[in-house]
């Protein structure tokens, strides 16, 4: 097998001074993750906020040390040989405003291809391709400073396609981008891919849709450890014989979702408010488990007002693996 | 399990100081003379340097009754106006570091980058460099049309001030690399090192007064900061007479202040170069090289 990306338990653990206390606090942000990418893939690594996504892509990238393990990129180890690394990759992260405001657009890149070795003519052709992929091309001699966030971002993500390079990183690379911006990014990244199977690209992504309908395979990542790691299509069929409900309700009148849970043939249960209703997303073993929904439901009060029967998507399949939604997961790790 | 397989050599592997140093040197150019407003890049790369000249003339003659004749006022005049390379190439080498990571937020990007960061530096350094010694001509020239300042063009020692200029900038280019390895590991404050850092060299550097006017237990400072022994070379080269009648150095020859100036240019670059090293890896090891304080 042919990989870009190797992972062999690898762990990082932040070290968090606080100016009050003497000791160090340690926070383990990934622990002990083992990764193949082959080369020629698309990944993706999906996970909420905090899960270690972009810890995962600094170490990676060689921004970050691991605090044990070890990692290889396009072949070669990231905390050995970094210099043998960097020629071959590239990372972009969305969701930031960078670059040399005091220089166009066509400039910043321009400037980077040079950090690349990349001869002045072939640079000029790629930017301006490239500018027009994200649909830039008018805005090349625009000083980037003059340019809104999401404007920047899209600089940003040509610097990363600009260089070739053999793995390219590209974390949340969507993350502010409008609506249409985002499916030209996506297409663009898919194509990019399969125009040679030389090319490898990792991104993550806390958006299912991106993960499911553009990945080759998904790593589902929390809490700095990966659950599982396969295509889209076989995560989800996992969940196949699964029967998945969506189930709209009155407000829960104090009902804990958890206490569904311990019904027979229910499996998982997250629940979401939403305009003063409550949804429910049921993953049940069997169809004759919604009878004891429904009946703890009426039960207690609460009304159906809306059901669906649907096909499993990845977030059901999050759900299954984490025990609570996407959602659930990073309002927690905000508080 | 099979390990990675390496990719052929790459074209990014090949020539890295050399590109490195060049981009750098433009993309700091760029910063420094990408001025919108001729007016702004005036007052900026002309009033600046001559303002600061202007309080020290007037500090003078206050203090010396407008005696301009006097070889004090030469020594004082050219330590001043060489001291802009000192903020230009230590600080700008350094503060790149700063600026890159908190301002551009581009430091991270560089650093992925097939490129030798310390190189990198020193090049930003180099466009101040060049900026620099534009300020330094205006202030001088001033000082001759304006000030009567002694210097004769016949007179000047020109080997000798080509060979301490360049050893002297270079010097503080590694300087400027030392300073801004350690800024890397800097996330809070950096504002205040480098300030403090190059206010301490200005005052103990004799770039203002004779080293021999600071008291005699500040004197030894002088005698180990670097910069001075360089200031002194320069104006020796420059108005070598006048510059001998001060007995700071006086026991020195000028071969002498060459091979320790020297001697310390080879301790500053090697110095430079491990120290990077070593914040380089600490920075990796405790994630600095993506920090933004907003200080
Ligand atoms: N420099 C740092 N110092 C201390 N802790 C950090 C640092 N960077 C990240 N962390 C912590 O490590 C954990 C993983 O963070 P990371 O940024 O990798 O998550 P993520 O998956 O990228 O999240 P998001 O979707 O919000 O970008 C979090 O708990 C975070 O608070
Ligand atoms: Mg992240």
């Amino acid at each position: 097998m042919d990989l870009a990306i190797h992972t062999e338990k690898l762990a990082r653990v932040y070290k968090l001074r606080d100016a009050k206390k003497e000791q160090p606090r340690e926070l383990v942000a990934l622990r002990n993750i083992n990764l193949d990418v082959r080369r020629g893939e698309l990944f993706g690594l999906l996970g909420p906020n905090g899960a270690g996504k972009t810890t995962l892509i600094k170490i990676l990238t060689t921004l970050l040390s691991p605090s044990s393990g070890v990692a290889h990129v396009a072949g070669y180890d990231v905390a050995k040989e970094p210099e043998k690394v960097r020629p071959r990759i590239n990372m972009v992260s969305g969701g930031e405003s960078s670059g040399y405001g005091l220089l166009t657009v066509r400039e910043n890149l321009w400037m980077f291809a040079q950090f690349y070795g990349i001869p002045s003519k072939l640079a000029n052709q790629r930017i301006k391709e490239l500018l027009d992929v994200v649909q830039l091309g008018d805005r090349a001699n625009t000083k980037s400073s003059d340019l809104s966030t999401g404007l920047r971002q899209k600089m940003n993500i040509v610097r990363g396609f600009l260089t070739d390079p053999d793995v390219l990183f590209l974390d949340e690379p969507t993350l502010g981008l409008d609506v249409e911006a985002s499916l030209d990014v996506r297409k663009f990244v898919r194509s990019w891919v399969d125009d040679n199977p030389d090319r490898t690209l990792l991104l993550t992504t806390h958006y299912m849709v991106e993960a499911d309908e553009l990945c080759d395979r998904v790593a589902i990542i929390n809490g700095g450890q990966v659950l599982a790691c396969d295509t889209p299509a076989n995560l989800k069929r996992q969940l196949q014989r699964d029967v998945i409900y969506r189930m709209e309700v009155s407000p829960l009148n104090g009902l804990q979702p958890e206490a569904l849970e311990a019904l027979g043939g229910v499996r998982k249960v997250s629940h979401e408010a939403k305009d003063g209703a409550s949804v429910l997303e049921l993953i049940l073993a069997e169809d004759d488990a919604l009878g004891h929904v429904v009946n703890t439901l009426t039960g207690k009060d609460i009304h159906i007002l809306n059901l669906q029967k649907r096909e499993p998507s990845l977030e059901d399949v999050f759900v299954n693996l984490v025990g609570h939604s996407m959602t659930e997961a990073e309002s927690a790790s905000d508080g | 399990m099979q390990a990675t397989q390496p990719i052929e050599k790459r074209a990014a592997e090949r020539g890295v100081s050399g590109r490195t140093f060049r981009a750098a040197a433009w993309l700091g150019w760029q910063i420094e003379a990408n001025w919108t407003d001729p007016v702004i890049f005036f007052i900026y790369s002309v009033i600046k340097p001559l303002s600061g000249a202007a309080i020290l003339v007037v500090m003078y003659s206050v203090i010396t009754n407008a005696n301009f004749e006097d070889p004090m006022f030469a020594y004082i005049y050219l330590g001043n106006a060489f001291y802009i390379y000192v903020a230009a190439v230590l600080t700008g080498v350094s503060w790149t570091v700063i600026d890159d990571r908190e301002i551009y937020r581009m430091l991270k990007y560089i650093y992925i980058a097939p490129v030798h960061v310390p190189v990198y530096l020193l090049g930003r350094g180099f466009a101040k460099f060049a900026f620099g010694s534009l300020a330094v001509f205006i202030t001088i020239v001033v000082g001759v049309f304006f000030l009567n300042l002694p210097l004769d063009l016949s007179l000047v020692n020109w080997p000798l001030f080509i060979v301490s200029l360049t050893m002297g900038i270079v010097m503080l280019a590694m300087m400027g690399l030392v300073l801004g390895s350690v800024m890397l590991l800097i996330v809070n404050n950096a504002n205040f090192m480098g300030e403090a850092v190059a206010g301490a060299l200005y005052l103990f550097s004799g770039a203002i007064f004779p080293l021999t006017v600071l008291p005699a237990w500040l004197q030894p400072v002088g005698y180990i900061a670097p910069i001075s022994y360089w200031l002194e070379l320069i104006r020796r080269a420059l108005v070598g007479n006048i510059a001998q009648s001060f007995p700071t150095f006086a026991q020195f020859s000028n071969g002498q202040l060459l091979a320790i100036l020297a001697g310390l240019t080879l301790l500053f670059t090697v110095l430079g170069f491990v120290v990077f090293r070593y914040c380089d890896h600490q920075a990796r090891e405790r994630g600095y090289i993506d920090r933004v304080t907003n200080f």
